[in-house]
């Protein structure tokens, strides 16, 4: 139809105004006809809603009125791996008003004041909720009431109109702090989050994932939102139930984290400030995914107290931050198995070559002195020893070879410099380097200085304890490496029915000789066996591949020298561990970063050996007691 | 039909009788309806009088120019218009607020409002030299001058405009004889495209908000309710209606938006389906009789652009009436002439004064 031209003789056409008056008549009155038509559409649905169901209508006007109740559904729990109970819903009660049966707002407030207390900033963020609500929902003024206070409420509450005592369920954390940072917590929906969500799915709501998976799988865990059409009396008291369509529940999920595995690798960083992301390289599961320090979650769910929560957030450790995913830290010496990697990819070096090492490194034309950490130097290296030792001067050497950009685009494949996609919200995509990187930044052209900067992980490069762990399993997996994930499976809590979460694989990093990988998994193995990190060799009852790394804090002058004893414990390098095991096939691979730890092989290193041993070996602590159960609100005694 | 039949009065101000009584008759009930919709606020009324007097006014003031200067200004309008659009676009960023309002520091209007005007306007501009039925290639110009400020409002968003000024380009194609088959094939593609789009390119989420556009009544928490409480006040008003001020559901405030885009069920709930047909009866004859007089104009640019402001009347009209009485959609028009408010009404009654200018002006035109 297309094919053929539609009017032919139009190509000589001139404009014919009788022609085209007369269709532009015939248009004008097919449209009659259609707004005839469409009129007596509306006029034919009158008819049907005024004349046949005018009765029914008639009923439902009269007496009585309507109203559309929203039924929530249960949130879904939280489990991990091996359905350890992460978090729940326990029962509680709180004060409910509806605005539209309210006479006088303030009087009614003031009144139940004198009864049970309530916090000014409760009746703030009521007093905000009320104007965006409509006025025949419920609108909550205080959660968690107490037996005492529902008690002195229930005696005259029917003098209260529109003011309800309703049940409903707070969230808990029964293990308290352990695992928060990827759990996460609910909490109260706040202003910004009412523009965000669908009003009718969060009607009658009160919580929203807040953090964590509760957040990122907020959609899981939530369910649907049912309804009730109500009938009431005059002052709004439900009298029958019209029409119902019940909510349908969250979604339970397991997590991909065991729980006892988040117990050791907390209880290991203890003392630091950092993070340990442990991840299994087989399908880009989370296994423990800890931040030190940690808080207890529970207080956020009905809304933290203002001081509390002032503690938490100005205090200099920073509890809120989630490290794992949101702290960016130099890579340091970490970074060398990958720098070794491109260097044989791109050619530029071959396993066997060998640099000389006098424990410094000049750029030509240069008496600047760029220092490896061994003052001594470590005289002639090849591929190896560099990656066991640990040796700066070959990398600095290796990455003014590769040059920042080949580096840069080489290493992107292993999602640095960029978020992994992890499903929690809120992660970092660090910084990968190249010279387009920093003329967008600073306005600046790069330098070489830079170049070997980033060639040992310091200088401008940025990443995440996610990334380094998630690097880390690619190169366990020559190459083949999935998205990192949180969520192993959800289970529907009518059928039982458990559906697992399908791993994520992301395209596989190929270089040109597969052997490749082999020289600088050997080079890892050389770390623990013989080079930087051979403390945590011993006794282990498998092989482990690694990387210590130091990541600078303070810069040095020129002729100073770094003294852990002479300097204050916050300009003390960042201890740094990755690793993998066992390396024959490989079930684990971890990052380790204690912040101002001092040495990544005295510090970080066996932090993340008692991590591989609980995972690969089963040795685990007796977990922490859940919780006792609270009670509602502490009673007052008498 | 020469020049003597008509009065010295209606030479020294140009005007249609018919429709002015027409729009003065809706007008006129619309008043008594908001009376008794917005319980009965004198202040309410007195305000919407006052903006059915500036309309009016705009519509008479237009009337009396000739079309020849629409035409010349077509373009330039145009052109401001789609100006204003991206200004609000870029401001609109900024601020982070209200996107569709552009603030000129006195006033504050909306410039998607100028493209209901604009869009006709620019396609009679730019099919009025062009034989028609239109060309491969002039449809395409067509479509363009359409799709720009339709994708434009649409972006901000605001939907209901944006169907508007969408539907406006439309009906001048239609107008302007668009082929038959064009329109069939349209109509295939887009209802072929339709499934592919629903099964592979929404999400799940999308998939629900479409189906409860579609269906308020299964998101009864959100605009469902609207709807619950507007078919109960128009049923309970049966064939004659609870008389003038008797309304409940209006009254009680059980309707939400009563005086507003849902003033017409309260109005059926009050004066019951005699008064609703007597209404879209109005309608209806005002929309023959605008048509009438587009089919009577003398060139391409203003029967086009007289022909599709008329059409633009009829989809307010339809679409409201449509939504409250829950045959449509729920979409944010506003009856017009009837509603409390809105700049829509002064559009409206602008377009009627460049149809008034394009009748009483044709003979002196045609040659």
């Amino acid at each position: 139809m297309f094919a053929k031209p539609v009017f032919p003789e139009s190509l000589a056409r001139e404009k014919d105004n009788t022609a085209e008056s007369e269709l532009f008549f015939r248009r004008a009155l097919v449209m009659v006809l259609a707004v005839f038509l469409g009129l007596l559409a509306v006029a034919s649905r009158l008819v049907y809603l005024q004349v046949l169901n005018h009765e029914r209508f008639t009923t439902l006007a009269d007496g009585n009125r309507i109203r559309v109740q929203p039924l929530l559904p249960t949130r879904g729990f939280i489990f991990d791996r091996n359905g350890v109970l992460l978090a729940e819903n326990l029962a509680s009660y709180h004060l409910e008003i509806t605005r539209e049966q309210i006479q006088d707002l303030d009087a009614t407030l003031e009144e139940l004041r004198q009864r049970i207390e309530l916090a000014d900033a409760d009746v703030e963020r009521f007093r905000k909720m009320v104007r965006r609500t409509p006025g025949y929902i419920g609108v909550p003024l205080r959660f968690g009431l107490t037996d005492e206070e529902i008690a002195r409420l229930a005696i005259d509450l029917y003098r209260f109109p529109g003011v309800e005592i309703k049940a409903d369920l707070t969230r808990r954390y029964p293990l308290g702090s352990l695992g928060v940072h990827a759990i996460g917590y609910v909490g109260r929906i706040d202003e910004g989050e009412m523009r965000r969500i669908d009003p009718g799915q969060y009607s009658g709501s009160t919580h929203i994932g807040k953090v964590g998976a509760e957040r990122s799988h907020e959609d899981l865990l939530r369910g649907r939102t049912g309804w009730q059409q109500v009938e009431t009396n005059a002052e709004g008291r439900p009298l029958r139930v019209l029409s119902r369509t019940p909510p349908t529940p969250g979604q339970h999920l397991y997590l991909s984290i065991d729980i006892r595995l988040q117990a050791v690798a907390e209880k290991a960083l203890e003392g630091y400030n950092g993070a340990i992301v442990a991840l299994d390289p087989r399908n880009g599961e989370i296994l423990a995914l800890a931040s030190q320090p940690v808080y207890d979650p529970n207080p956020f769910v009905n809304g933290i107290d203002f001081a509390s929560y002032r503690e938490l957030n100005t205090s200099k450790d920073k509890p809120l931050l989630n490290r794992a995913l949101r702290g960016m830290y130099p890579p340091g010496s970490t970074i060398k198995p990958l720098m070794a990697l491109t260097g044989l990819e791109y050619g530029v070096i071959n396993r066997y070559n060998g640099v000389f090492c006098r424990g410094f490194y000049q750029l030509p034309g240069s008496s600047h002195r760029f220092r490896d950490w061994k003052r001594s130097g470590h005289g002639s290296v090849s591929m190896d020893r560099a990656i066991a030792q640990s040796c700066d001067v070959y990398f600095y050497d290796l990455a003014l070879k590769l040059g920042i950009d080949r580096t840069h685009q080489f290493l992107d494949q292993f999602s640095l410099g960029r978020p992994t996609g992890i499903d929690l919200p809120g992660e970092k995509g660090g910084v990968l380097p190249s010279q387009a990187w920093k003329r967008q930044s600073y306005n600046q052209n790069w330098f070489a200085g830079d170049t070997l900067s980033a060639g040992i992980g310091q200088g401008y490069f940025l990443a995440t304890p996610l990334q380094l762990a998630h690097s880390t399993a690619a190169i366990a997996q020559r190459g083949v490496h999935f998205q990192p994930r949180i969520l192993h499976a959800s289970e529907d809590p009518g059928t039982r029915v458990k559906t697992l979460a399908e791993p994520q694989p992301l395209p596989p990093i190929k270089v040109r000789d597969p052997r490749f990988w082999d020289t600088i998994i050997t080079g890892m193995v050389h770390v623990i066996e013989g080079g930087t990190a051979h403390k945590i060799g011993i006794g282990a009852k498998y092989r482990i591949a690694g990387k210590t790394g130091t990541a600078q804090v303070f810069t040095l002058g020129q002729s100073e020298r770094y003294n852990a004893k002479r300097l204050a414990k916050h300009l003390l390098d960042h201890a740094l561990f990755v690793a993998f095991a066992p390396v024959e096939d490989p079930r684990i691979a971890v990052a380790v970063i204690a912040e101002h730890g001092g040495g990544g092989s005295s510090t970080a290193a066996p932090i993340a050996r008692k991590v591989m041993d609980a995972w690969l070996l089963n040795k685990y602590d007796a977990l922490p007691e859940p919780l006792p159960a609270p009670d509602a609100a502490p009673h007052e005694s008498e | 039909m020469n020049q003597n039949d008509e009065g010295l009065f209606l030479r020294l101000i140009r005007f249609d009788p018919p429709l002015l009584l027409g729009l003065l008759m809706v007008s006129g009930l619309g008043l008594f309806v908001l009376y008794s919709a917005g319980q009965q606020n004198l202040d309410l009324v007195w305000g919407q009088g006052m903006r059915l007097g500036l309309g009016f006014a705009i519509m008479l003031t237009l009337a009396q120019l000739p079309p020849r200067y629409f035409r010349l200004w077509s373009p330039w309008i145009y052109l401001v218009g789609i100006l204003l659009l991206l200004a609000v676009m870029i401001v609109g960023d900024i601020s982070k607020g209200a996107q569709r309002w552009l603030d000129l520091g006195v006033v504050r209007f909306q410039p998607s409002e100028i493209m209901k005007l604009a869009v006709p306007m620019m396609m009679g501009w730019f099919f009025a030299e062009k034989p028609l039925p239109p060309r491969w290639l002039h449809l395409l110009g067509g479509v363009l001058i359409t799709a720009i400020p339709f994708i434009l409002i649409a972006e901000q968003p605001d939907l209901g405009t944006a169907l508007v000024v969408g539907s406006a380009g439309a009906f001048a194609l239609f107008l302007a004889g668009l082929s038959w088959m064009i329109m069939l094939g349209l109509a295939v593609l887009t209802g072929g495209a339709i499934p592919l789009f629903w099964t592979f390119i929404m999400h799940d989420y999308q998939r629900q908000r479409v189906l409860t556009f579609l269906d308020p009544e299964t998101d009864p928490l959100g605009t469902g309710y609207h709807i619950i409480q507007s078919k109960i006040a128009i049923g309970s008003g049966g064939i004659y209606g609870k008389g003038w001020l008797n309304g409940t559901q209006s009254h009680l405030d059980f309707l939400p938006e009563g005086s507003t885009d849902f003033i017409f069920a309260a109005f059926l709930e009050e004066f019951g389906l005699v008064g609703g047909c007597l209404l879209l009866t109005l309608y209806f004859f005002i929309i023959a009789r605008a048509l009438y007089m587009a089919s009577r104009a003398p060139d391409t640019y203003t029967r086009l652009l007289a022909g599709s402001l008329t059409l633009i009347f009829f989809l307010y009209a339809f679409v409201n009436t449509g939504m409250v009485s829950g045959l449509l959609p729920v979409v944010g028009l506003p009856l017009p002439l009837f509603s409390y408010g809105g700049t829509s009404l002064v559009t409206i009654m602008a377009g009627f004064g460049i149809l008034m200018s394009i009748y009483s002006h044709r003979r002196i035109l045609t040659r």
